[in-house]
């Protein structure tokens, strides 16, 4: 287990005061809240914060961390001394409600797992299950196909001794055609397990594209670059461009020049109104590495006067 | 791998396909109905309908209403505030999509 420097993660020295740590984190939340940010590992981090503060803006619990010494760098193979908490007392119910299932196991090494939250969010006795949510990814193309995705989730059920225990379970999901990034399905009665007789609650499941090799969506409008030689794009030409339904037959107008869009209307993902095909041109240029394509670029310099700069004024 | 349709689950699109009584949001968002009126108070989110017993919300109103309270939750604002957050992330994303158009 690596012994986490919570006073690194917050960027707060170890004599801060208690007034500084809440400011640190107020800061770095804002910074890195999932929903807020946009940085790629957001959610690490901010998970990372809440866990940190958790620790140091429980003055037993920082008393506590501080016992361990301040010899131990992050990262540090660590296990606990025996004894390490001796004669703390800790009172218990400190716990907010931050999301301490992600807790690390080097927080749960020093305080438990009593932290974690028993049994379901609210409490309060209901027949109906929880509704339950999950994010799930996909591809393009099963947008445009309502295409049949066996999809593994995990969940976690408190065992007959308390204990939480992590299951998983596969459903065999229709994806429901012109579905965009972002956007849910409802799974009627696939959420937590009713109470007696009660009915399962309703699963909601968030849609995620896995990053294309092709195609970039926005919205409901999918992008493709597309290369031309410079004769194509300078003649004109007809080429075949792939779309998620399959290849298409593409005229490429004479003088065409770089970064030229051409939209292929309703070709996007599906819908009423459905999303805009793109096809964004990019000149490819061949190489000069014969003297046949030497010379074929030469004389395309003598043939024709063309200064690609002439609007910068040179 | 595509599997036996026959005994695929069939959902409906949340954002464009479904409406939820206030009972309905309560429980896809695990909060108590005093919760989402303080929110419909705010503006968080906008029912049709003419009383929360008729009340009907549209699909979109599970995503800002979880959004707004988990803010709530990890950031200290309260309602205001969230809705202000909303409001300003909504206007970030029109802007980064017209940003992306331009380029």
């Amino acid at each position: 287990m690596e012994f986490k420097d919570y006073y690194t993660i917050m960027g707060v020295e170890r004599g801060a005061s208690q007034d500084e740590i809440k400011r640190a984190y107020r800061k770095l939340a804002r910074k890195y809240h999932p929903d807020v940010s946009k940085e790629e590992d957001a959610e690490q981090r901010f998970k990372e914060i809440g866990e940190a503060y958790e620790v140091l803006k429980d003055p037993e619990k920082r008393t506590a961390y501080d016992q361990l010494g301040a010899n131990w760098k992050a990262g540090q193979d660590f296990r606990p001394p025996p004894d390490w908490n001796q004669g703390f007392e800790f009172r218990g119910g400190g716990f907010t409600g931050a999301d301490a299932e992600h807790f690390s196991d080097f927080f749960e090494s020093l305080f438990g797992k009593g932290f974690s939250r028993a049994g379901g969010r609210g409490g309060g006795f209901h027949a109906r299950g929880e509704d339950t949510h999950a994010k799930v990814v996909v591809d393009l193309e099963d947008a445009y196909s309502s295409a049949v995705r066996t999809l593994t989730l995990k969940h976690t059920e408190v065992d007959a001794s308390g204990r939480p225990q992590v299951k998983e379970r596969t459903l065999n999901v229709r994806i429901p055609k012109g579905v965009r990034q972002g956007q849910h399905i409802r799974l009627a009665k696939q959420g937590g397990a009713g109470v007696g007789r009660g009915e399962a609650g309703d699963l909601y499941l968030e849609i995620e594209f896995r990053p294309h090799s092709l195609y970039r969506v926005e919205q409901k409008d999918v992008y493709l670059d597309l290369p031309l030689a410079p004769w194509e794009a300078a003649l004109g030409a007809t080429v075949t461009a792939p779309t998620p339904e399959g290849s298409v037959e593409l005229k490429i107008p004479a003088g065409s020049q770089g970064g030229r869009k051409l939209r292929l209307k309703g070709r996007g993902i599906p819908g009423d109104p459905p999303g805009d095909f793109y096809v964004v041109l990019q000149i490819a240029l061949p190489a000069a590495d014969s003297e046949a394509a030497k010379a074929a670029y030469r004389s395309l310099q003598k043939a024709v006067p063309f200064n690609p700069r002439a609007h910068l004024g040179g | 791998m595509t599997m036996d349709k026959t005994s695929a689950l069939v959902g409906e699109i949340l954002e464009e396909q479904v409406e939820l009584t206030l009972g309905e949001l309560c429980r896809a968002c695990q909060v108590p109905a005093e919760r989402v009126v303080e929110l419909v108070e705010e503006g968080i989110v906008d029912p049709s309908g003419p009383n929360p017993a008729r009340w009907r919300f549209r699909g979109m109103s599970v995503q800002r209403v979880r959004c707004a309270l988990r803010l709530e939750q990890d950031l200290g604002v309260n309602v205001a505030g969230a809705a202000l957050a909303l409001d300003l992330m909504e206007e970030l994303e029109r802007m980064r999509i017209r940003l992306r158009g331009l380029g």
